[in-house]
């Protein structure tokens, strides 16, 4: 806990967590302003919420953790376990970047009138949960790649694979295999991407699902339900926890 | 006291310490010396567990260095290069390491009036000159007085008056009791502060005694 207050202000001083404060705000405050209809406003920022949330966290938790490379070794030769010490630069990253959003996308919400709307409080969820999971990549690949570049390289290619690439993917399996009941593959394959488990959570709070046709009425049945709503949330969590414990068993392994 | 007992490292299929078997006795000040590449950082990361070996052990004080963090607690360790969270003060760094350990008792007053950091406690840590970092990386090494203290490169990016105020701490460690290890390239700060010096190359001890004689084995070499 001492040494997670100590690396809290150290990333809350930062001028990125400030940045991005002002730029949900700004964006969030834009939307509701000049956006008429809730529904508009909100996929208008889901769609710029979870393609941000994904790249602000991946590259700044790398980027952090390849930076912080000289304080952590000083760290770990202080009596302090160095699954603590993984803790604490974890929480202590994660926390500023989560309650920056919070604020930036719940104040204006909040002004407005649209705070405890199902979509809004939704889309916070899942904009939190989407950043302890795409902190918890990037910490995985700040331990396991030593070079900062290759790094930085290989965190600027997930982001682009579960953002664009994995959505067409997708799209050209469905298509190939249109003849085919695709529902269920189409489901899990869903599941398999945490943007898109947070994508769909959010939309079938807006309805917009009923636009998807056949799939998009099986999706929202499936998701929509009370086992399809744990199973989301369970993989959500599953996306923080894997990541999470193969990043903490390479940092308790790693030569510093 | 540390010994070090069979240590080897491999990275891959490079072996960069081989079978070292060293003992780091109190009130002693032992310089690792060598040629780049050596093993020295590797060895002096071993002994602080940053760094674990594929074979051998390595105990400080009756503590395992390689499973048991408390041995850490009486342990002092100053980097080469010191680079801390950017927007921390100077302050706030030693307070926090103050509040890792479990002792209270410290020193860290008489060695910030030594190292002259006061007019910079306040200042965050990005704002700070190299060796005004080394500074406060020498106040956290030496503020709980500990028995065993690492220094890597302790006088680098030091001026004169803070590089003869290292000096003076590493004497006092010395008298202390403490089992002191010290990296450096420069012969004449080995000659001033070692007792004994330990040459590495490749992995491996070539030459183990006073500092005088590895002198004449640095001759030999040329």
């Amino acid at each position: 806990m001492r040494l997670l207050k100590y690396v809290l202000r150290d990333i809350s001083r930062g001028r990125w967590v400030l940045l991005y404060f002002l730029f949900f705000f700004a964006v969030t405050e834009g939307l509701l302003f000049f956006t008429a209809g809730e529904a508009k406003t909100i996929v208008g920022l889901m769609n710029v919420v979870f393609l941000l949330i994904p790249l602000a966290s991946i590259m700044f938790g790398t980027l952090h953790l390849h930076n912080s490379r000289d304080f952590i070794e000083l760290i770990l030769t202080q009596p302090v376990r160095r699954s603590t010490v993984f803790c604490a630069l974890y929480l202590g990253v994660a926390i500023p970047f989560v309650c920056s959003f919070l604020l930036g996308v719940g104040i204006p919400a909040f002004i407005h009138a649209a705070a405890f709307s199902p979509a809004i409080v939704t889309l916070l969820t899942t904009g939190a949960a989407l950043t302890f999971v795409f902190t918890s990549i990037a910490f995985y690949l700040g331990i396991v790649i030593n070079d900062k570049a290759a790094g930085m390289g290989l965190a600027f290619i997930l982001w682009l694979f579960f953002t664009v690439i994995y959505d067409g993917v997708l799209l050209v399996i469905t298509v190939m295999f249109q003849d085919y009941p695709m529902e269920q593959p189409t489901i899990a394959m869903v599941i398999l991407n945490p943007i898109d488990l947070a994508r769909i959570a959010v939309m079938l709070t807006v309805d917009y699902a009923a636009l998807m046709g056949y799939t998009g009425a099986v999706v929202q049945k499936f998701f929509g339900s009370g086992f399809g709503v744990m199973l989301s949330a369970m993989s959500l969590l599953l996306w923080i926890a894997i990541p999470f414990g193969v990043g903490l068993r390479s940092f308790n392994n790693k030569d510093w | 006291m540390i010994v070090i007992d069979h240590l080897t490292k491999r990275f891959g299929k490079h072996t960069v310490l081989n079978n070292l078997s060293l003992e780091f006795r109190p009130g002693t000040v032992t310089a690792i010396i060598g040629p780049n590449g050596s093993g020295k950082s590797t060895l002096m990361k071993c002994i602080l567990g940053l760094v674990k070996p594929t074979e051998g052990s390595v105990v400080i004080n009756g503590f395992n260095a390689l499973t048991d963090v408390r041995c850490h607690a009486d342990i002092g360790y100053m980097a080469q290069i010191a680079r801390y969270p950017d927007n921390l003060k100077a302050r706030e760094v030693i307070d926090m390491v103050k509040g890792l350990r479990e002792r209270t008792a410290d020193t860290s007053d008489t060695l910030i009036n030594a190292f002259d950091l006061k007019p910079h406690l306040n200042k965050p840590m990005r704002t700070l000159s190299g060796g005004t970092r080394q500074k406060v990386g020498a106040v956290v090494a030496l503020m709980f007085s500990p028995h065993s203290l690492l220094l890597d490169e302790p006088t680098a990016g030091l001026d004169p008056v803070a590089s003869q105020q290292m000096k003076d701490q590493i004497e006092a460690a010395k008298i202390r009791g403490a089992a002191v290890i010290i990296t450096s390239h420069i012969i004449a700060e080995i000659e001033e502060l070692a007792d004994r010096a330990v040459f590495l190359h490749e992995g491996m001890v070539i030459h183990e005694g006073s500092v005088s004689s590895i002198r004449q084995q640095l001759e030999v070499l040329r």
